[in-house]
């Protein structure tokens, strides 16, 4: 469909769209690594948020800053900034996570030449009262930040706009997930996830508008025929490979929802556009779905995995685990012990930015699915 | 008695630290207390090296430091087994090796002990790293005990006003989580007194480590990491001061007499990160007999970061900087000004630096910290690639080329 070829231009040259964006706004863009980046008030200074992934090239710039052992994610966002192909960045924001990104962050500060770096050190816990109340705090001091170092200001008014702006966005990408979990032949996984990751690069205002259109007419759309294959749940931190929902496809599998960052957990649970803006904004942060870098309960987001398989009726869970993104490689035993307590078997796959063969690939995803009922 | 043992080879004797032996009394003692903490009426709580233990002191509970468990497994050797029966759980090879090892250490008590006391409770307290709250989430899981997390936001650039507020606030919580799970009023007046005996302990383990800066040093990272376990497990305690006591009063007479740490001290070193904890013989021996001694390390001098913020007289109020500026939670930038500091204070003449697989937040960072380094002082720079307990990192002929390349340029540097 246009829509999906629009955001996939986008995608493959982002770079492009960034300098064309910048050229005709004359705007500034900061970019971000992951979801607990509070986007909106990026954008309620009229300063574009641009969300970064990895490289698409080999590291030859950031093996000299960072080990081998941190991620392909950490270490390909350092490699696109050394090798100057983020030149047309402002600045990057940095919300407290991962001890990877955290050190990422001091990093980039020390090696690259920017004129804006912020870092967001949002509470790691998030169920108590003092930890909702400095998750609010933090954020105007963000808010702050901004104005200050970018000599702008920041309304009330503005950043509720923007909040409508990124709730319209995320009703329209959980709708589009919606229609997909009650019949998965209408869209392939790698064009879902063609339209969520086109929404955290192009302007927020264009991305509501075209994916409200796209989810409307995907509505309208006839349903399919019976479909036999076995409903499939990904769970994991980022999964930036189209390819593997293909393969995916290929093997008898349909991708009906996800528990990944690049998906669900980005777009459920909308801020509240009424009262405080930055207390909706803090409520938002403190509630949602948490990346396993944070703590809500100690069973949080292995009941969320269970939610999710039981709502959209699972065949199966594929976890697909960043190498050396240690906070999820923590939780996988016990949220794999609890999916196979409701009796929905999953697979373990290890990825990194260059995948195994695709024949590799879909030998184990062929031999997974094989075995769903 | 056989004639061998009579003769004992006096010089030998005289570089053997004596107060080894009561340290190694006074942990033997702890753990038996630790481990029969249920039979007295003792409630036992796991705390995170880095974790506010003092509170837990005057609650009369007993602190347990899976930590300190991570290092003995790792110097007993028994790192590889314990880390593989994780991996067989489900736990990646490639998570902390403290983690696998004392997970995996739960379910089959294993372990140069048999395994740690079960808690009571979990204390987490996040400034060392992200992994102890994903470790504490698994325990508090599998025990089925209360977690408290400490959460202390890290200081990239600077200590916010708001991150002070949500700290202090967590103080209190901490006292009144402490209140529930052992079941009695915290007592203020014995704050003071243990925060006292803290500030004591920390001072004199930092006095110490200064007997180092003597030439030649009495002490050696090596030996720091042997003794450091007191300031960890027991401080805020009567016992620690009264240790500390005792090692500082050896350490200034071996410093009096010139007994160094090695035998012919030549060149001075400073060890950044963890130990090796399977390998510390092996290294002490292999920089020895170049005469290089590892006279100061990053690691051992953290639990005396604090001392610039603690106050005595309000040791609770000043918890809250002391606990979470501490070296870890602090940008690289910080935490290259403190080893600068080190190097002028200790007049070493290299840097060497473990690069540990299981430790991102000391490991990343590193290569930057070198070529800075490097540029702003000439220092020649060693980056070891292993990790602290899993032994399957370990690559000896490696490392002994590249510590044999970068003892020639110490030599040639310094004649």
């Amino acid at each position: 469909m246009n829509t999906i070829r629009q955001f996939q231009d986008v995608i493959d040259d982002s770079g492009g769209y960034a300098r064309r964006l910048k050229q005709g706004s004359g705007g500034k863009i900061l970019g971000y690594f992951c979801t607990y980046t509070p986007e909106e008030i990026i954008h309620a200074a009229g300063i574009h948020p641009m969300r970064l992934f990895g490289t698409r090239f080999a590291i030859a710039h950031a093996d000299a800053h960072l080990q081998a052992y941190s991620c392909s994610l950490v270490r390909g966002v350092l490699e696109e900034a050394l090798a100057g192909r983020l030149e047309f960045l402002d600045g990057a924001v940095f919300p407290h996570t991962c001890d990877s990104i955290q050190r990422l962050s001091d990093i980039w500060r020390l090696n690259i030449d920017f004129s804006f770096h912020a870092d967001v050190v949002l509470p790691v816990k998030l169920d108590t009262a003092s930890a909702r109340k400095y998750m609010a705090d933090v954020l105007r001091k963000f808010r702050r930040e901004l104005e200050e170092k970018m000599g702008l200001s920041i309304s009330d008014e503005a950043l509720l706009k923007s909040i409508k702006t990124f709730n319209t966005i995320k009703r329209a990408l959980e709708k589009i997930y919606r229609l997909r979990s009650e019949n998965p032949g209408i869209i392939s996984g790698a064009d879902v996830y063609t339209l969520v990751k086109g929404a955290m690069i192009m302007d927020r205002s264009e991305a509501a508008e075209k994916l409200s259109a796209f989810a409307a007419a995907l509505g309208s759309e006839k349903a399919k025929g019976p479909d036999a294959r076995r409903r499939i749940v990904v769970s994991g931190g980022l999964c930036d490979h189209p390819v593997i929902y293909d393969l995916i496809e290929k093997s008898g599998g349909a991708v009906v929802w996800d528990d990944l960052c690049t998906g669900s957990r980005y777009f459920e649970g909308l801020v509240s556009e009424e009262g405080d803006p930055y207390e909706a904004l803090a409520d938002r942060y403190t509630d949602r779905v948490v990346c396993p870098a944070k703590h809500s309960s100690i069973t949080a987001r292995g009941d969320n995995l269970v939610r999710i398989a039981k709502e959209h009726s699972a065949s199966g869970v594929i976890f697909l685990l960043l190498k050396f993104c240690d906070p999820h490689a923590f939780d996988y035993p016990y949220m794999k012990e609890m999916l196979d307590g409701i009796g929905v078997p999953s697979m373990l796959m290890e990825i990194e930015q260059d995948l195994p063969s695709e024949g590799q690939l879909s030998t184990r995803f062929e031999a997974f699915i094989e075995m769903l009922r | 008695m056989s004639e061998e043992q009579l003769k004992k080879d006096p010089e030998k004797e005289k570089m053997k630290v004596k107060s080894v032996k009561k340290m190694k009394e006074i942990m033997t003692a702890y753990y038996i207390d630790a481990k029969t903490a249920s039979q007295n009426g003792k409630k036992v709580g796991w705390i995170t090296s880095g974790g506010p233990v003092e509170p837990i002191i005057v609650m009369d509970a007993i602190p347990v430091y899976p930590e300190n468990h991570g290092a003995m497994i790792g110097a007993a050797k028994m790192g590889v087994d314990l880390c593989e029966k994780a991996e067989d759980m489900g736990y990646c090879r490639d998570l902390c090796s403290y983690a696998r090892s004392d997970i995996a250490a739960s379910l089959v008590n294993g372990g140069p002990i048999g395994g740690l006391p079960a808690p009571d409770f979990l204390v987490c307290g996040n400034n060392i790293c992200g992994t102890v709250l994903k470790w504490y989430e698994i325990q508090a899981r599998y025990y089925k005990v209360p977690l408290f997390i400490f959460d202390t936001p890290f200081c990239h650039t600077e200590f916010s006003s708001e991150a002070r507020e949500y700290v202090r606030r967590q103080i209190d919580e901490y006292i009144k989580f402490l209140e529930e799970v052992c079941g009695k009023k915290f007592d203020m007046d014995r704050m003071k007194e243990v925060g006292r005996l803290s500030l004591q302990g920390q001072r004199l383990w930092q006095e110490v480590l200064d007997t180092s800066m003597n030439k030649p040093a009495p002490l050696s990272a090596f030996d720091a990491f042997f003794h450091l376990a007191l300031i960890v497990t027991l401080r805020g305690t009567q016992t620690a001061v009264d240790y500390y006591v005792m090692l500082l009063e050896e350490m200034k007479e071996r410093a009096a007499q010139k007994i160094g740490s090695i035998p012919n001290e030549r060149y001075r070193l400073l060890w950044d990160n963890l130990p090796v904890w399977y390998k510390t013989r092996w290294l002490s021996e292999k920089f020895a007999s170049y005469d290089a001694c590892l006279v100061a390390d990053t690691y051992t001098t953290a639990w005396c970061g604090s001392l610039d913020y603690l106050d005595e007289n309000d040791f609770l109020g000043s918890m809250v900087e002391g606990y979470t500026r501490i070296y870890l939670n602090i940008g690289v930038d910080e935490m290259l000004k403190i080893i600068k500091k080190m190097i002028k204070k200790y007049e070493v003449d290299g840097f060497v630096m473990h690069s540990n697989r299981s430790c991102k937040p000391y490991s990343l960072g590193q290569y930057d910290i070198m070529k800075t380094l490097q540029k702003e002082m000439g220092l020649p720079s060693l980056m070891i690639e292993a990790d602290m307990v899993d032994e399957r990192s370990w690559s000896e002929s490696q490392i002994e080329t590249r510590i044999d390349a970068f003892m020639e340029i110490i030599k040639q540097k310094k004649g």
